[in-house]
């Protein structure tokens, strides 16, 4: 029931291999644009199958504190939503597949279907949209539509059986559970919160599944890699560039945390 | 000359969100819209519930005071125009304004919902007040979340709070300041919504929150319109209101709306001037965009990043509005205009002067507004005003605005510190 989509092929294609795909997140603009754009290379050079390029927001209700902090100190650096497409089009001349993750006014105020065509003129799949539901979503969906995007919506566990259908429905590309009540942020545990959601949410679609808040280690990585589609991660990349003490050692803990996590990921079904 | 009492079936009063016109709406997170779908129907049922609203009525008679009574304001009139000024004394309520009908009502639907604890957000403090003593009443467990900025400038009201049995957190995030706040509740309330009520302090937020927060303010223009009626004979020509939010200015307005001769007019905070970009006016000087899970007149820059406010008063401080007001400026029905510091801190110095009533700074905006009023309208006019709170909690602000403190210091500074306070 899904479209061919390009996020589509790629999820397919690590379920072939028997193997959950490796979603990283980072916020573009942080520590810099330029930076940012080499941090978004260095996750596909350690092996993120996705890249959600994060544009930075002044008020990211959904988001913990790093990430709060990282989009903060991009804000101030200037960082632009256009920023956003340099760092698409970096992932996929590095042979990942973009997508970018927003909140939603950022979107109506550059224009829903000039973000659109943007976005598809960079190389991007689709958008992530944590605060845009899809009740809210017609003209987006209208934009997504005409340049062939793909249309990723989150369930929580809180979601009914009716709108986990009604939401699952508007996705194309993958369905991204948020697999804790909360915000972004690194978790001790996953929890079973998560496998729940998942099989709730595969009950009713044939779309892949990713899970997202929380994963932050190898070992997450494999025990969401048994449940899920595709396992997401953002925190714990943000706060590796953030600690790093120069641009080169951050880039190369980025890769070989996104090295570690895809090895997890690849665990996961034998576990 | 009397008022028609039957409205018309295609009322403005009938509209019940979640949209108002093209504004309104639900930009939230998944995880919250089954929270936000129950409290939707929990609220329905609880107004047409004859228990909850007789339960809710006895707390406005016994705890809070109502019905607030209208003040004519002689004295300060005579600034007006001539016109007869009316004041609506929302700020004899208990806790000092219009918060506590809102709050009372929230703390009723929680226990409704058989949920134990309760957060807020607070810019100056009177919302966290409010709430921590609705809490206190109906055994409730009390988080009030306030950007850390605010808590150092309202420390008496953060003392208040924690009086009352609430736990206040400082917001370290963004600018530190009530749209910090906001967000902070949020994560809060995305993180624990199974026992937790979300009790947001005005007509913002998402559906329901805009339609909920009117109807629980509902009661000050339904008390208002009878009262002028009584007293006068007649509607009052305009009725005037400050607007942060707006909270109070649709509690006072709602029961006009169908009233085609009366005027509806919400101030704004203008802050130095809507021209110097230093205000918080979101309808005069703002874009249609979306805030706080709502779709609304929003302060922002050109890539839609929210723009700080600033205001002299805390509780106007905000760069949202209510989307029923964004809809009403939108379909003419109620006029938004700024009122600078200047401006209302002048009003507010007429209003002690000749009434002996310290008025609340945000209610100084909608007194500004009401010497204006009545000078357009003259020796005729009628003008309602919602004088939302009373002063106590401003004394210091009005103090080292008007130089009055030994060593305090002056007036710039006052300014320079909600510079400090709104810069990021």
């Amino acid at each position: 029931m899904s479209a061919h989509t390009r996020v589509g092929d790629v999820l397919a294609d690590a379920r072939a291999e028997g193997r959950a795909a490796l979603v990283a997140y980072l916020p573009v603009g942080f520590p810099t644009v330029d930076d940012s754009v080499a941090a978004c290379r260095a996750l596909v050079e350690g092996g993120a199958d996705i890249v959600e390029v994060g544009v930075p927001y002044s008020d990211p209700l959904m988001d913990g504190p790093v990430i709060q902090h990282a989009v903060e100190a991009a804000l101030e650096r200037g960082a632009r939503p256009r920023d956003a497409f340099l760092a698409v089009r970096a992932v996929a001349d590095a042979g990942a597949v973009p997508l970018v993750m927003t909140y939603w006014n950022l979107v109506d105020r550059y224009g829903v279907e000039r973000f659109a065509a943007d976005l598809a003129d960079a190389g991007g799949a689709g958008l992530i949209t944590p605060d845009l539901i899809p009740d809210e979503a017609d003209e987006w969906f209208a934009a997504a539509d005409k340049h062939d995007l793909d249309k990723v919506f989150l369930v929580a566990p809180s979601s009914t059986d009716e709108r986990l259908v009604s939401t699952v429905r508007a996705c194309r590309g993958f369905v991204y559970a948020a697999s804790t009540m909360g915000v972004t942020g690194t978790r001790g545990t996953v929890g079973n919160a998560a496998e729940a959601l998942v099989a709730r949410t595969k009950a009713v679609t044939d779309l892949p599944v990713c899970v997202g808040l929380g994963v932050s280690n190898r070992a997450q990585a494999a025990e969401v890699a048994a449940f899920a589609d595709g396992v997401i991660v953002g925190s714990a990349f943000v706060k590796v560039l953030a600690d790093a003490p120069d641009r080169e050692s951050g880039l190369d803990a980025l890769r070989a945390l996104a090295a570690d996590l895809a090895a997890g990921v690849r665990e996961g079904r034998t576990a | 000359m009397s008022a028609p009492t039957d409205l018309p079936v295609q009322a403005l009063t009938a509209h019940r969100g979640p949209y108002f016109g093209r504004f309104g709406g639900r930009f939230v997170p998944e995880a919250l819209v089954a929270a936000l779908d129950e409290l939707d129907r929990e609220f329905t049922a609880a107004m047409a519930d004859p228990a909850f609203t007789a339960e809710l009525d006895h707390l406005h008679r016994t705890y809070s005071g109502r019905p607030s009574i209208l003040t004519e304001a002689k004295r300060f009139a005579a600034h007006a125009g001539g016109a007869r000024v009316l004041l609506k004394r929302e700020d004899l309520n208990h806790t000092g304004s219009h918060k506590i009908n809102n709050v009372l009502g929230q703390a009723l639907l929680t226990k409704r919902m058989g949920k134990k604890r309760v957060i807020a957000e607070t810019g100056a403090g009177q919302h966290g007040v409010a709430t921590a003593t609705a809490a206190a009443l109906l055994d409730l467990d009390c988080v009030i979340y306030m950007g850390e900025e605010d808590t150092r400038r309202q420390s008496l009201n953060v003392a208040r709070m924690k009086l009352l049995g609430a736990e206040v957190i400082p917001v370290t995030a963004g600018s530190r300041t009530l749209k910090d706040a906001i967000n902070e509740a949020m994560r809060d309330w995305v993180t624990n919504v199974a026992d937790t009520h979300y009790l947001l302090g005005t007509v913002a937020g998402p559906h329901p929150f805009p339609t909920m927060v009117r109807d629980f303010h509902r009661i000050i223009g339904v008390e208002a319109r009878q009262q002028v009626l009584d007293l006068v004979g007649r509607l009052p020509d305009v009725v005037v209101a400050c607007v942060g939010g707006g909270s109070n200015a649709i509690g006072i307005f709602h029961a006009f709306l169908d009233d085609a001769g009366v005027a509806l007019l919400g101030l704004e905070a203008g802050g130095d001037g809507v021209d110097t970009g230093r205000h918080a006016s979101s309808i005069t000087g703002g874009l249609p965009g979306v805030l706080h899970g709502n779709r609304t007149f929003v302060l922002q820059d050109e890539d839609g990043q929210t723009v700080e406010s600033h205001s002299i008063s805390a509780g106007l401080d905000y760069p949202g509005v209510g989307p029923e007001h964004s809809w009403l400026h939108e379909i003419g029905r109620a006029t938004y205009e700024p009122v600078t510091d200047a401006e209302a801190m002048e009003a507010f110095r007429l209003l002690c002067r000749t009434e002996g009533i310290i008025p609340a700074i945000e209610s100084a905006h909608a007194l500004a507004g009401a010497l204006r009023a009545g000078q357009r309208l003259g020796p005729d006019g009628i003008v309602l005003v919602n004088l939302s709170g009373r002063g106590d909690k401003d004394v210091d602000t009005a103090a080292r605005w008007f130089g009055l403190v030994p060593d305090a210091e002056q007036t710039p500074a006052v300014t320079a510190e909600g510079t400090e306070a709104g810069d990021r």
